[in-house]
């Protein structure tokens, strides 16, 4: 059977497992598909309540949209950011917790990876849907992006499944993996402008400076480093494309294009290369 | 995946598959990083080079011993195991049946957990749309098929299981023992799927432990031990010689299998089958003369009671019954401890399991005072006479028919050429 056949063939099943996980996430709850949205609503209520009315966050205006909102600049970059949490931590558990499967049939293993990130995938682009009616109703004219965002996705998605695959077999290899994901995953977090602009680590940085720091003679690169970050250049894309209403700088783009493509073509090599014990070691 | 050549189906090439055996599993970073290995482990060969080639449209048989690889094979050739050295080569679509219903999703439909697990096995949606009437007939859930497969009985779920890897329509066909599954009339229902498929001229590969229907089944049978291939060839050779060796393990039959019921007046303490030197065993031969002792026990002194033995096959075929009632040997009273003897001058029992079942009844044979179903699993090996397959020997005698009319020409020339 050649890789072609097989990937035809395996269209269909990655159709139907992605239907699975998108049907079985909110199974036998009242609400179903409505907590993929109470969710990201909650937690934008709580950042708002926190970063941007205790905490006095301030954000820069939408440019050229107009808009002057916290709590729709927050999700811009939240959204993303929960797509790609929810991807590499259900990507890495989808051997593990298919287990019984892998050890029974034979398919092409990487699709059951793949369903997971693409379920989220799913509830990503509702989501997108929704702050997308939001940002129009503060006036915000977001329509002619949308097909510009929408490439955008499939960047993150490559992203988060070249991840995934990665983990997914660490995972199995060694079970602490999810354990160590979850600590890496909030300091991921707190390293992407999600809750705060970037500007503030630009101030950060140009403190440091006025204050003499230097690190081996030189200025302490801190904004350098903190940019070396694709979620922060992944987050910057979508927050000009939703919130801006304008084309993600030409620089960003580039990085994020690369960094998909580096995570995929390394995340498949690495899983390819550990796959072949995998119904044993589960 | 390369295609094997010519007229076969499978080719296993030089196939050896090493497990790891862990002394301590250790899945742990910290203790993988800190003895800069993930665990200290011991190789254990499961397969060493192994190669047979197995022809289409055969039904061919894997026997062996627990842990001689059987199943690994059976899993390298479904790849779902990769060999570590040499290489499998198959010709189209392949199933196997390994677990039935692994993958249904608890919370999903019949409906929706159809077309899922349909597709992991490699059925398109239009196949499945077609075909979708007659896996769920087969599988007799009509009236649950859109209910939560949670709900379903553990029959019901294997039955479905099976519905769906059978009607995948595969080329080949592996099967690891999953046909003990299943009530009388379901596993009849697969019996005949089985014929069904083996006269379209599909290939199926077997993993059995049941000799009988090895035997009966497979048009060829391959033998591993210790992970070799000891042996391949017709099945009624390989399996004799398998069956000799002692390799049948004889362990209790399942205890899902069996049961007792009975009011308890009276009960049955043992159930023996002494061979010929009159000690129990399990293993006895064709011919042997034997004897089945059933120890009882009452409680209370009980008139004409009737013991009865049956017999049945592995795979559940009533072969034989008695009774002391239709024997027309009845004892006035029993009281208290002692045995009766069922004495068989001639075993005429063709080589194979079977498993007994005893009990004592009423005289008017309505309740029982105890009943063991399947209590004692046995063997019977090649012995005299040796026929050629079935579960009875009738001991015939072939031989040219007195009356010269009836030979035919091609009878002629055999006693001929016959001095």
């Amino acid at each position: 059977m050649t890789v072609a056949t097989e990937l035809r063939e395996s269209r269909e099943l990655l159709v139907n497992l992605t239907l699975r996980e998108v049907r079985g996430k909110y199974k036998r709850t009242a609400l179903g598909q409505g907590w993929s949205l109470l969710n990201p609503i909650a937690t934008m209520l709580i950042f708002t309540a926190v970063f941007g009315f205790l905490l006095r966050i301030t954000v820069p205006a939408g440019n050229p949209s107009g808009v002057h909102v916290f709590a729709l600049w927050l999700v811009c970059g939240l959204l993303p950011w929960n797509f790609v949490s929810s991807a590499l931590t259900g990507g890495m558990g989808a051997l593990v917790g298919n287990a019984n499967l892998v050890k029974k049939v034979y398919f092409p293993r990487e699709v059951l990876v793949a369903s997971t990130v693409l379920s989220w995938d799913v509830t990503f682009l509702i989501e997108l849907g929704v702050l997308s009616v939001a940002l129009l109703l503060f006036g915000a004219f977001v329509l002619p992006w949308l097909p510009l965002a929408a490439l955008y996705v499939v960047l993150l998605t490559a992203f988060g499944l070249g991840l995934g695959l990665a983990l997914s077999v660490a995972n199995v290899y060694f079970r602490d993996t999810s354990h160590f994901v979850g600590i890496l995953m909030q300091i991921w977090f707190y390293a992407t402008p999600v809750v705060y602009p970037s500007s503030y680590v630009h101030q950060a940085a140009q403190k440091l400076d006025d204050k003499g720091y230097r690190l081996f003679g030189h200025k302490v690169p801190l904004e350098f480093v903190y940019r070396l970050n694709p979620m922060e250049r992944f987050v910057a894309c979508f927050r000009a494309v939703f919130y801006d209403n304008r084309w993600p700088g030409f620089g960003d783009t580039v990085f994020v294009v690369l960094a998909a493509a580096v995570s995929l073509i390394a995340g498949y090599a690495i899983f390819r290369r550990y796959e072949a014990r995998l119904a044993e070691e589960l | 995946m390369t295609a094997p050549p010519g007229n076969t189906a499978v080719v296993v090439q030089g196939v050896s598959k090493r497990f790891r055996l862990y002394h301590e599993r250790n899945q742990s970073l910290k203790a993988a990083l800190m003895r800069r290995r993930r665990a200290s482990y011991e190789e254990f060969w499961a397969l060493r080079d192994v190669s047979l080639s197995i022809e289409s449209g055969c039904t061919y048989g894997l026997v062996g011993e627990n842990g001689s690889g059987k199943s690994t094979l059976l899993k390298c050739i479904a790849r779902i195991l990769r060999p570590d050295h040499g290489r499998v080569a198959t010709k189209g679509k392949m199933a196997a049946l390994l677990e039935l219903g692994s993958g249904f999703h608890p919370e999903l439909s019949g409906r929706e957990n159809i077309f899922l697990n349909g597709s992991i096995l490699g059925l398109s949606k239009r196949e499945l749309t077609r075909k979708f009437d007659e896996i769920v007939d087969f599988a007799g859930v009509e009236q649950f098929v859109d209910q939560p497969v949670k709900n379903y009985s553990s029959g019901m779920y294997v039955r479905l299981g099976f519905s769906i890897a059978i009607n995948v329509d595969p080329e080949i066909l592996l099967v690891d023992e999953v046909l003990a599954v299943g009530d009388a009339a379901f596993q009849r229902k697969c019996q005949e799927k089985f014929s069904e498929f083996r006269r379209a001229g599909k290939t199926v590969v077997i993993v059995s432990h049941a000799m009988e229907s090895v035997r009966t089944l497979c048009d060829e049978v391959a033998w591993l031990e210790h992970g070799r291939l000891l042996k391949t060839g017709r099945p009624d050779e390989v399996v004799d010689e398998y069956v000799d060796a002692g390799h049948v393990d004889r362990q209790q039959p399942p205890t899902a299998a069996t049961a007792r019921w009975g009011s308890g007046e009276a009960q049955l303490t043992s159930v023996e089958l002494l061979g010929t030197d009159g000690a129990p065993t399990a293993r006895v031969r064709t011919g042997d003369a034997v004897t089945i002792r059933l120890g009882y026990r009452t409680t209370e002194p009980i008139s004409r009671p009737v013991f009865g033995l049956a017999l049945e096959s592995l795979e559940g075929v009533y072969v034989w019954a008695h009774n002391t009632r239709d024997a027309r040997w009845v004892p006035n009273l029993i009281d208290g401890d002692g045995s009766v003897d069922l004495v068989i001058d001639r075993l005429m029992l063709q080589p194979g399991t079977f498993d007994l079942s005893a009990s004592v009844v009423t005289s008017d044979c309505t309740s029982a005072f105890d009943f063991l179903r399947r209590c004692l699993r046995f063997d019977v090996e090649v012995g005299t006479p040796r026929e050629s397959g079935g579960f009875v020997a009738l001991g015939g005698r072939w031989g040219f028919s007195p009356d010269d009319s009836v030979l035919t020409s091609a009878a002629s020339r055999m006693r001929g050429g016959t001095p």
